[in-house]
Formats: structure tokens, sequence, C-alpha cells
């Protein structure tokens, strides 16, 4: 098939055209205005310079934003065609990692694929939603309560979690878990097996906390006690609380953070950002910013419920709930409500693959909205 | 719409309303607990930030400096040149220390300094590497600067001692801070801080220290300044002015080179120390760098004993220069007068032994005033008998003997005067009247020091007032006068006994050192030789040849004195010129004294007339010439 009936462009489908239009520009209007504030701030910690952070984040929102309206344009059932392949690629990457994977903060994450470095843990938060709502949208409601319907998904959401924490990463761990069993529960879970399941973790976490490295029981146990380690562990939570603080009502100024400015801060432009801007733009800016976050959020339930498909309901509500997971580790977390574990601020923290990955996760939000109106039936459509 | 499609999404938007609320109920904890923080604990979190931030640093004072009484100046502060090193700026300290070893000396124990210092302190603080880099150096280190990682040139202010080792023992000087000696002041915690150990430095410390500034910096997360936010200079140290005449102390300096001697010149009215000599000496600059083991080595086993000043903290027997106080003793207790004559026939006979005069075949008849002059042994032990032990200690009392002066030098030493009471309570035993007769001609347990005998020779010349040896004319603002001396009570005529005794000594054809006289007309001194008896020749060595002083061990011969005032007709100068184990006053002695007084009358202001005052602290240095 051609690209232009990829896009859509043929039959009494939407032109591509009528689809641009289609588009919601107020929300692409206020991820931009996100991604601004993240311009900002780390213009602040460069000491008032583009470089070497602003700059290259603002190529790479540039980009990500090129990459969001491809993925919006293209007909929500090729996406739904591509859920398993793509599940399947970045499964392959995220062993792949295993192998061949370079080490980053203590961490396997990366993987060279020759042209770009990728980390495929954070393909995977894209991919996992794809698949799981794939699946969900493949079966009945009934269907999704019963054990053997119940096996894929379980192994969709914890081979990728297993391999992830594996690397070991907590933090994305996590979030593929909740993010995955959230899609679950709204996919129509039955809730004794809901609050059964919960029961079971809960038992299961004894034996969790054998499993886990030393750094991370030592986050774990620090998080219960900052002081315990005040110069080691500790210092990043306590230093990050006393930025949040000392930032008051109205902040100490753009530039004029003494904690971050001066380095007291630890990971500033990457995941710290929330407490640098919570220090110069004090409490005004936070909740400024939560919510600008909250309405990102609305505008995707907004489109998850006048989706007529319930693969887009599915997906949009996925990516949602992975946009929420996000915002919710890393505010909690540099608050010190939450163990320290790598997971970025979405759009404002330093990093390339995570700002793709989520303008890509964007897209899909936006193409979902964009082919509201398509039904699709619970098999493939057989666009390949 | 299919109905079972149409169930799953009527599920579906209940399922996600739940979900929106539970993520809803999520951020209200998350905006409660930026609020809490933000709001509620900000003042707190802004002092803490604020502790995080700021830091004090202290300022070194600028030291006080020291100057004689012409305004030369004896303790000085210089630029000093050194290298830096920043461990933090470089990749390895090793390699950077190479490269510059190509450029300047690096001696193997500055480089493990170092490293074992670069292993201690945090990365951005600097290491001194070298200090007191010649001119030539400095350059070079700032030409090849940038090529040198880690490595700055840095301009810094240490202590210099332009007159070395003349001024050593007087000046003293500074050096690294003990950690016993760190106490309440936080400046000496500085690092390359230094302070007094020993001399005037140690002596007026707290005045010379100065008070520290303080400056308040902003540091970042690794304790580098940013910038500063405020500064307090502090005060600088106070400076001092000496009675000290720097021309002379290096002229007696020289003069003494080579022996182990001390000679101490002081005024007789204002008790102004002009010259206070001890050799041999060290040089001061090696202790404010750090001396090398090696050169602290040599000075502990020199037998001369550099370290010592041996002007205040060396005690000895005076010898025969004891015999003026046991005189005025005899006078005073009025058991002689000045008439009076003992026979000397070479030796006397009590308490079951044979005393000898120091000349075999004796003196003769003599008179008091000869009695001084040819330094009479016999004459000498009859007044001592006569007299008793415990007049002739109140007379030496009187003459500043067996106490510290506590002038100013904090190693001065107080010498010893016995007594039978003295006797008793230390050596547990009673006094023995030959003991009387010892200590009559100055020998036996008695111990004075160079400065106690110059200034007791003063006393004598001034007529009978108490002065007190001075070294401070001023420190910062405080001017020091010379205080009005009380009198001791010794009355003029006799004084005139023991005065013209010395004159004898000196002018007078058979006086002991009529050899050492000055020729110059109105410059006569007046004198007393002294011979310290160390060893005594045994039988056995008589027999074997050995005579004289020369042939015995440096540590076995008799120790030499000389103590004088001049001019005679007008006394303003007394002088002590002691030489350790120099065997005799008046060879050893005497001609060192009477070349030293010659040049402080050289300079004497009431004779080349026309020099303007000098007030404490003005530099100013007239020219002093004797054509002047």
């Amino acid at each position: 098939m051609s690209f232009l009936e990829i896009m859509g462009g043929s039959g009494r489908e939407l032109r591509l055209s009528e689809k641009f239009f289609e588009i919601n520009w107020g929300f692409i209007l206020l991820l931009c205005v996100i991604a601004g504030i993240g311009f900002a701030m780390l213009y602040s910690v460069a000491g008032h310079h583009l470089a070497p952070w602003a700059s290259s984040q603002m190529i790479r929102f540039g980009v990500g934003m090129g990459v969001l309206l491809i993925v919006a344009l293209i007909d929500i059932r090729v996406w739904m065609d591509l859920a398993y392949p793509a599940y399947g690629a970045a499964l392959l990457l995220l062993i792949g990692v295993e192998f061949w994977g370079a080490a980053g903060m203590g961490a396997q994450r990366w993987i060279d694929l020759g042209v770009v470095q990728v980390q495929p843990s954070e393909m995977m938060k894209i991919a996992m939603v794809l698949a799981l709502a794939r699946y969900f949208h493949g079966i009945s409601m009934e269907q999704v309560s019963r054990p053997f319907y119940m096996l894929p998904p379980v192994l969709i959401i914890m081979v990728p979690v297993g391999l992830v924490l594996r690397q070991p990463d907590l933090g994305t761990a996590a979030l593929l878990m909740i993010g995955g069993i959230g899609l679950w529960i709204v996919a129509g879970l039955n809730w004794k097996i809901i609050i059964s399941g919960l029961a079971l973790g809960l038992v299961a976490i004894p034996f969790g906390w054998g499993s886990l490295y030393d750094y991370q029981r030592d986050r774990v146990l620090t998080f219960l006690d900052p002081e315990r380690d005040p110069l080691g562990a500790g210092y990043n939570i306590i230093q990050s609380k006393i930025a949040l603080g000392a930032g008051g009502l109205w902040g100490r100024g753009f530039g004029q953070g003494s904690q971050s400015q001066l380095n007291f801060l630890p990971e500033k432009q990457t995941d710290f950002i929330f407490t640098m801007l919570g220090e110069e733009m004090g409490l005004m800016g936070t909740y400024g910013l939560l919510f600008l976050y909250l309405l990102v959020m609305g505008y995707g339930v907004a489109f998850a419920l006048e989706s007529r498909n319930h693969f887009g309901r599915l997906l949009a509500m996925g990516i949602c709930i992975t946009f929420f997971l996000y915002v919710a580790i890393n505010v909690a977390m540099v608050m010190g409500l939450i163990p320290v574990v790598g997971v970025p601020l979405p759009l404002v923290s330093y990093g390339g693959t995570a700002m793709i990955t989520l303008l890509f996760g964007l897209g899909l939000l936006m193409s979902v909205h964009v082919h509201r109106s398509i039904e699709v039936p619970r098999t493939s459509v057989g666009l390949w | 719409m299919e109905t079972k499609d149409h169930d799953r999404y009527k599920a579906f938007t209940r399922r996600t309303a739940i979900m929106s609320a539970g993520g809803m109920g999520v951020l209200a904890t998350l905006f409660g607990r930026l609020y809490y923080l933000q709001v509620v604990k900000s003042a707190e979190y802004v002092g803490l930030a604020d502790d995080n931030r700021m830091s004090m640093e202290l300022l070194a004072p600028l030291r006080g400096r020291i100057f004689d009484r012409f305004g030369v100046e004896l303790a000085a502060n210089t630029k000093n040149f050194r290298v830096v090193l920043i461990p933090e700026q470089t990749e390895s300290v090793e390699m950077s220390l190479d490269d510059l070893a190509k450029i300047i000396h690096i001696s193997e124990g500055q480089r493990k300094k170092v490293l074992r210092a670069a292993a201690r302190q945090r990365k951005f603080s600097s290491i001194i590497v070298a200090e007191n880099l010649s001119w030539e150096d400095f350059a070079r280190v700032n030409i090849n600067g940038p090529s040198l990682a880690g490595i700055k040139p840095d301009a810094g202010v240490s202590r210099y001692y332009p007159f070395g080792p003349d001024l050593a023992h007087v000046v003293g000087y500074v050096a690294a801070v003990n950690e016993e000696e760190i106490g309440d002041d936080p400046v000496l915690s500085l690092p390359g801080f230094r302070i007094g150990k020993s001399g005037i430095e140690r002596q007026i410390e707290n005045e010379l220290r100065g008070k520290a500034g303080s400056r308040q910096v902003e540091v970042n997360a690794y304790g580098k300044v940013k910038r500063e936010l405020s500064r307090n200079e502090g005060v600088a140290g106070q400076d001092a002015v000496l009675t000290l005449d720097m021309e002379l102390q290096s002229k007696a300096m020289q003069r003494l080179a080579g022996e182990s001697a001390a000679c101490v010149v002081m005024d007789i009215k204002t008790g102004d120390v002009l010259v206070l000599a001890s050799t041999p000496a060290y040089d001061p600059n090696d202790f404010v760098v750090g001396i090398a083991q090696e050169k602290w080595d040599g000075l502990q086993k020199d037998k001369y004993k550099p370290q010592l000043n041996k002007t205040i903290g060396g005690e000895y027997s005076p010898g025969s220069t004891f015999k003026m106080v046991t005189a005025l003793a005899a006078l005073d207790a009025g058991v002689m007068s000045p008439d009076d004559y003992v026979f000397c026939s070479g030796s006397m006979y009590f308490g079951n032994r044979t005393w000898n005069c120091w000349k075999k075949g004796g003196h003769g008849a003599l008179s008091m005033k000869n009695a001084v002059k040819h330094s009479c042994d016999i004459f000498f032990y009859e007044a001592a008998k006569r007299t008793g032990i415990d007049n002739i200690e109140k007379m030496a009392r009187r003459f500043g003997l067996g106490s510290a002066y506590d002038f100013g030098m904090p190693e001065e030493k107080a010498g010893l005067v016995p007594s039978k009471g003295w006797k008793i309570a230390n050596r547990g035993e009673s006094w023995q009247q030959g003991e009387t007769l010892n200590t009559g001609i100055g020998q036996g347990f008695l111990l004075t020091t160079p400065v106690q005998l110059a200034a007791m020779t003063a006393r004598l010349a001034n007529g009978g007032f108490a002065v007190k040896p001075r070294i401070f004319r001023s420190v910062g603002s405080d001017v020091y006068p010379s205080e009005e001396s009380a009198r001791i009570n010794v009355p003029q005529r006799h004084l005139d006994v023991v005065l013209a005794g010395m004159n004898g000594v000196s002018n007078e054809p058979g006086g002991t050192a009529y050899g050492s006289r000055i020729w110059d007309k109105g410059m006569e001194l007046a004198g007393k030789t002294g011979t310290v008896q160390v060893y005594s020749i045994s039988k056995a060595e008589r027999l074997a040849g050995i005579r004289k002083g020369e042939q015995l061990p440096w540590k076995l011969r008799d120790h030499a004195w000389f103590v004088a005032f001049a001019p005679v007709s007008n006394p303003r100068y007394a002088i002590s010129v002691f030489v350790e184990h120099g065997i005799s006053g008046s060879r050893a002695a005497a001609p060192v004294a009477r070349d030293i007084m010659h040049e402080v009358l050289l300079k004497d202001p009431a004779r080349i007339m026309a020099i303007p005052p000098v007030a404490s602290g003005q530099i100013v240095r007239p020219a002093l010439t004797r054509e002047s």
C-alpha cells in the first residue's frame, strides 16, 4: 500500500488535509508551553547560557514535535496492526541490552544501534501500552477477567518488567508495572481479582526486598530516613527539600536559586529539574507546571472518552496513565515522598530518548483524537 | 455499535472516571506537600539554604614590624614569591610536580610534603609547593605558567629578617603553629600562619599579630568560592621599636664571631640596650620557611649552643667582675674602710686549706682601689671573710644579680646569688666559711648572665641608681619611657673607690686590662676583667707539661669576662663581654669590649652632637658618621 493510504487518504476515510485540521492545536500549544518552561530552566541552570542543555533540548523538542505530528496523522488501524510487532521489537532490544548494553549511572540502559543510541526501556513504555490496548481491544469484557485470557497480559507486562529490573532500573520497572496494571483495570478487570492481586503483592514485598540490589535498598532506607546518610544517599533528598522550601511562595528569582546555581542540588538539569523550578519560581511555578500537566491529562482523558474505537480509548488512557506516572513519580521523588528512582519530568527534564518517546506517545494520543470517528472491528483490519 | 462493545464502553468510562479520581487524589497529595514545603516550612529552608551557600573566611592580619632605635627594619614583611598547586586543576599531581621540577628546583622533601597534603585536603584548596623564590625563578614559573597544569605562581606575605643571624637571638623568629598552640584565636588555624616562637617575636606576639579580618563568601557545593559578600579587613599588628642600635649590633656580632660569646651594651642612665649580641647564631629566616632536619640537628649538636641567647639565657660565674660587689659589701658593712690595706703574700691559710692568689708571688700590701686594679684574690678573700655571705648577697641583689629583669626577653634566666638560707633550703647543708671566700671572688655557686653584669656595671657607673635594661622604646602607640631609677643606697664615696680601681684596671700601667685601653682622649673606658676557673690543672698534668689553658680541651678552659663603662670622665655606657672558655678575661674579653665600646663611643650623640631626636616608629636613618 502507498504512503497516502497509510495516512488514510483513500475511500470514505479522512483526507490528509482534513486530518491536519483535526489535530488539536490547543493541545500542541500546551505541550510547547511546558517544554518552554523546561528550556527556561535549562537556560538558567547553565548560568544563562543556551549551551549545553537548552539548545540541544530545543532541537530534540523540535524533532519530537515532528514525530508527534507524523504519528498523529498515521491511521489508528495502522498503529493497531503495528502494536504487536512494535512490542516484539522493543522486547528484542530490551533483551539485547542484557548482552550488548552500555552502562550509565550504574545501570545497563543503553544500546547502540549503530546510528543512534537508544534506551529500549523507554520504548517499551509505549510499546507495552500499544500491545495491551491491542490485546484488550480483541477480547470481550468477560474474557478480560478469565484466567486463560489473563495469561497474555501478565506476560506482556511482567517480561519487560523483569528485564528492566535486571538492568537494574527500579523507576522504569515500577512505571511499566503500574501503567500496565492500570490499563488492565481500565479495560474492565474484575474488582475481586484486583483486590486479591493487591493482597498477593503485599505478601510478596518481603521477597521483593530480598531481590533488590544494594543501592536500591539503600535508596528505600534513605527515603524512610534521609538523615541516615546526609552526605551520601540522603544528600539528594535533603538538598532537594531545602531548595524547594527556600523557593517559598514566589521563588528566589530566575537564575537566583543558590541551591541550584551553586551545585548543592544534584542532577538539577535532569531528574531534579522540578526542584530547581520550585526554588527559582516558588510555589507559583510548581503549581503552575502541575496545572499544565493536569491539563494535558485532561485532554488525554477527553480524547479517550470521545474515541469510537476501543483500541483508541485504551491507547489514549494507557498514554495518559504513563504520563501521569512520569509526573507523579518524579514530583513525589524530589519532595521526598518516595525513594529516589530515575524517572524524568516529562517534556521538561533534559534527555533525548525520554523526550522523543514521550512525544511519540503523545502523537499516538493525538492519532486517537484525529481518528476518533473510525470504528475498528475486534480483529486486525488487515491493512497489511 | 455492537451491544457488547457498548457494555465495555460504559465500563471503560466508569473505570476511567475512577482512575481519574484516583489520579486527582495523588495530585492533591503532591499539591499539599508542595504547599507544606514551600509555604509552611519555607523560612526554615531559606535558613538552611543560606547555611549551605555562605561561608566565613578568615583573613590573616599583617604582622607588625620591628625597628631599631633609628628606624632600621629588623623584622619585615616581604613579598613572598611562591608556587602553589591546585589539585583539582591537574589530572596528576605527580606529573605537575615533575613538569615544575624542570623549571625550578624541588627537593624530594618538598615533593613528599605536597603529595601528602594533596592526599589529605580538599581538591580545590591550594598547596604551597615552594616559597621564597628568587625573582628569576618566579619569573620562569610565570612564563611557563599556562603550560603547567594546576601550578600557579602566587605572591604572599612572609616574615623576613634582613639581618639574619645578627639578630636571631633578640628578635627571634616566627614559625608554623603547633597543634598545642592553637588556642582561642581562629586565625592560628589558617594554613601557613606563623607565630613568634622566640625573642621579641614571642614576647609581644599578641601585639604584633593584630586582629584577623574576615570575609563572607558564597561557596558552591564543592566549597569553591564564587563571590565575596562582605569583607572586614581586620587590624594589622602593631609595630615595635627597640632600643637596639642595629649598626652596633652587627659590629658586635662581627667582633664576637668565631667564639662562643656574648656582649651587652647599655645606656647607664636610661637602661637602653644598644647591643645584645650572642654568638654563634643561626639564621632565623630558616625557621620561617621550616628548618631542614640536617640544619636543625646541626644546631642541636653544636657545642657552642647557637640557639642559646647567652646574653640573657647563659648563666656563668662572674669571676673577678664580682669583686666590686664584694668590696662595696665590705665598705657597706663597715668591716673595711677605703684606706685599709691587706697584705698579699700570694697565699693565705683558712679553714684547713691554703688559698692562693692568681699571682704566685703575691701583690704585697694593697689598698682596695689597687686590689680591684690588680684583681688580687687574697684581698677579696679577706674582705669576704670579714663581710659574711649574707651581706655580700644583699649587695649583689642591690646590683640586680640573682633575679631576672624581665625586660622583654622571654628566655631570660635569673642567675643565682647564694646565701646561708638558700643553701639550707636547696642543698640541705649549712653554709661553709670557705664558700664565702669563693663567693667573694665571684666563684662557687654564683651565677650571672651577661645582661646582669652589664646592668651591674651601669649601676656602679651611674652613681648608684637601680637602672634596668630596656629593650622596647614603643609598641604600637604605647611609648615606654625610661623610668626614673631608684637609688640603691650605696654612697658615692664608696662607689668612687671601686670606680677608681676599675679606672686603674684599664688606664694605669699594671692594671689587668691596661693593654686593652682606649687611646682616644675623652673616650677612655674603665673596666674589670674576670677569669672563671672551670677546671684546675692537676699535679699530674702539671708534671706532664700542661701549664696553660690553651693546652686543655676547649670544654675545660677558663671562661673570660670583661665589664666596663665609658667614658671614664662622664660615664654613659656600660658593657659586658663574655667569652665562653676564652681562657683569660684580659686577653680574650677585654680587647673585644674595648673595640665594641670604641664603636659605641664613636656614635655617642653627646660626642658628635646634632643628632635629631627620633620619634618612635619614625623611619629616619640619619647619616651617623664620625665627621658629622
